[in-house]
């Protein structure tokens, strides 16, 4: 079984977000970049079927030159070898069209990448690849078992979950708890340094979105502080002051 | 050239959510001088069907097919992009959902359309196709143009204010042909909570951390939520230790809400946490711990003990 494995470089979940050059530019100033955390899931079961079953795993972004320690730490954890695609992830539309493209050359049995990217929370890529594919795309996906060519999900729907079965290949978008995150050893680090790392060039430059310029929330006003012995009142200012109930 | 909008049914009725996308459709229709017409598929009553043009949908167009009835990202994205090549739509219209959101993406490809993912205003059409969109987990907002000919954009829950008028849609049947494709999945099982609130749906969420000391203890959770017809959600820790569904869990990696109302007790406010709620209107703190960072975030603050606390706020709205 080939499994390929899409992963985001992305800004640490805990960084504060600012911008810079008037607003159209990420500060990426002291910001940690880390793999998407739901790319994350994904990569620990593929590398977790790969144990079980013998797949091979490659890992594919499509990122510049400063995305390739997210990549590194992809083989680290098991992926047996990486693909970036050397362009600037400039939407969902152009990212999608590079995986199909690598995919089309490839044939994939599965796809699997996070639901969405915390960056632009687009969830949008794993449904496009699949388009381009003409397969079925899933999103998203909390657990995930192979038989031959049949793959068992469950995927997270409003209040509760349904349990789905398909004919690989497929695109799946994953999330938490398909399998628990996986720390790099340093039998890992060692062994990433000599896998193989190919470098393309992008396929085509079509793009549908532009972003003009970024804002940040306004900050709330004061917090009202309502004493515990009081609690009730709390309940008459959102009725007459917030009116939100 | 109209705008589509694509409405979801929850047995048999037209979600909030899609109350809200057809309303915002009819906005941004009324914008480019065009009508608004929305679609249906799976089983619905003429009725309800028509009460889409209360919200301002001049048309609906139902896929009736009985293998549209179990909802179906695939086959209803293909039935919406056949919608928008038969009106010649140029602006489709969702409201997020996990439905819509897998729905929304498959559209992208099909119709090569540029796709806001998390619309939260109404586009700007002065100089192109501008609209405000959450990102970084609603820790910032881009101003995203869209540059394809066709346009799509899933709403946020809350991004627009909802009005009712009496008028009624005209409903059309539509029989799209289907695609073998689009059912190649097989559902084996279904676990849907029943008679609650739907957290993505919530005007209001009832939210409890690890500060609930266990499980046994979200009675108290439940009873506020219950009064105030309220979703209960948590944090991600306690979904982590399964004293709560993953479907319950709001943050960074778990749902992303956006209520009227927001109140979060015994939750400290990591910012993993923040960004999943803070797009809430109101957002209501409760922890016993007066440094905990979510105060920083809340409109209204209670230094107190939840177990104290929670009950009496229950008694008060029970008693309005």
């Amino acid at each position: 079984m080939k499994i390929l494995v899409c992963v985001t470089s992305v800004p640490d979940t805990t960084t504060r977000i600012t911008f810079t050059d008037n607003n159209t530019k990420l500060n990426k100033a002291g910001v940690q970049f880390i793999t998407g955390p739901y790319d994350d899931y994904a990569l620990a079961r593929a590398v977790e079927l790969k144990e079980q079953s013998g797949a091979t795993v490659t890992v594919l972004t499509v990122g510049e030159v400063d995305a390739e320690p997210v990549i590194r730490k992809c083989l680290a954890i098991g992926a047996d070898d990486a693909i970036r695609v050397n362009a600037d992830p400039a939407d969902a539309y152009f990212v999608a069209g590079q995986i199909a493209a690598i995919a089309k050359e490839n044939k994939y049995d599965l796809i699997l990448m996070g639901r969405e990217s915390i960056d632009y929370n687009g969830g949008q890529v794993h449904g496009i690849v699949a388009e381009m594919l003409g397969i079925p795309s899933i999103s998203p996906v909390m657990k995930l078992d192979i038989s031959g060519s049949t793959a068992r999900m469950t995927r997270e729907i409003e209040g509760g979950k349904e349990d789905l079965e398909a004919n690989l290949p497929l695109v799946l978008g994953c999330q938490e708890p398909i399998a628990e995150w996986k720390i790099p050893n340093m039998r890992g680090i060692m062994s990433a340094r000599t896998k193989p790392l190919k470098v393309v060039q992008p396929t085509g430059n079509d793009t549908l979105t532009t972003v003009a310029s970024y804002e940040l929330p306004a900050p709330r006003g004061a917090v009202k502080m309502i004493p515990a012995d009081q609690a009730e009142t709390l309940i008459q200012l959102l009725r007459t002051e917030a009116k939100v109930i | 050239m109209s705008v589509l909008i694509f409405v979801e049914l929850d047995e048999g009725k037209i979600k909030k959510s899609s109350q809200e996308a057809i309303f915002y459709g009819a906005k941004v229709a009324e914008t480019m001088g065009t009508s608004a017409t929305a679609v249906v598929a799976g089983q619905a009553d003429q009725s309800e069907l028509a009460a889409a043009g209360r919200f301002g949908a001049t048309k609906v167009l139902h896929a009736a097919d009985g293998k549209l009835n179990e909802p179906n990202g695939m086959a209803y994205a293909s039935v919406v992009a056949a919608a928008a090549q038969q009106e010649g739509a140029s602006v489709v219209v969702l409201a997020k959902s996990s439905l819509a959101d897998a729905m929304a993406a498959r559209l992208a490809g099909k119709l090569k359309a540029g796709l806001a993912a998390n619309a939260i205003e109404l586009p700007d059409l002065s100089d192109g196709f501008q609209v405000k969109t959450s990102i970084y987990t609603g820790k910032a907002f881009a101003y995203t143009n869209l540059t394809a000919d066709t346009k799509i954009l899933a709403i946020k829950k809350n991004t627009i204010e909802t009005e009712e008028t009496d008028a009624t849609a005209t409903v059309e049947a539509f029989s799209p042909a289907l695609n073998d494709g689009d059912f190649g999945l097989k559902v084996t099982n279904t676990e849907k909570a029943t008679g609650d609130v739907l957290l993505p749906e919530a005007d209001l969420v009832v939210s409890a951390g690890r500060g609930l000391k266990g499980p046994e203890n979200w009675g108290i959770v439940e009873d506020l939520a219950k009064a105030l017809h309220a979703a209960t959600a948590c944090s991600k820790p306690v979904s982590d230790l399964d004293w709560r569904p993953h479907h319950e869990h709001v943050g960074q990696t778990g749902i992303k809400v956006s209520p009227n109302l927001y109140i979060a007790a015994g939750i400290s406010g990591a910012i993993q946490h923040l960004a999943g709620v803070n797009s809430s209107k109101v957002i209501v703190v409760i922890n016993k711990d007066p440094e905990a960072p979510f105060f920083k975030s809340a409109d209204y603050g209670i230094v107190g003990d939840v177990f104290d606390v929670l009950p009496r706020l229950t008694k008060a709205v029970q008693a309005l």
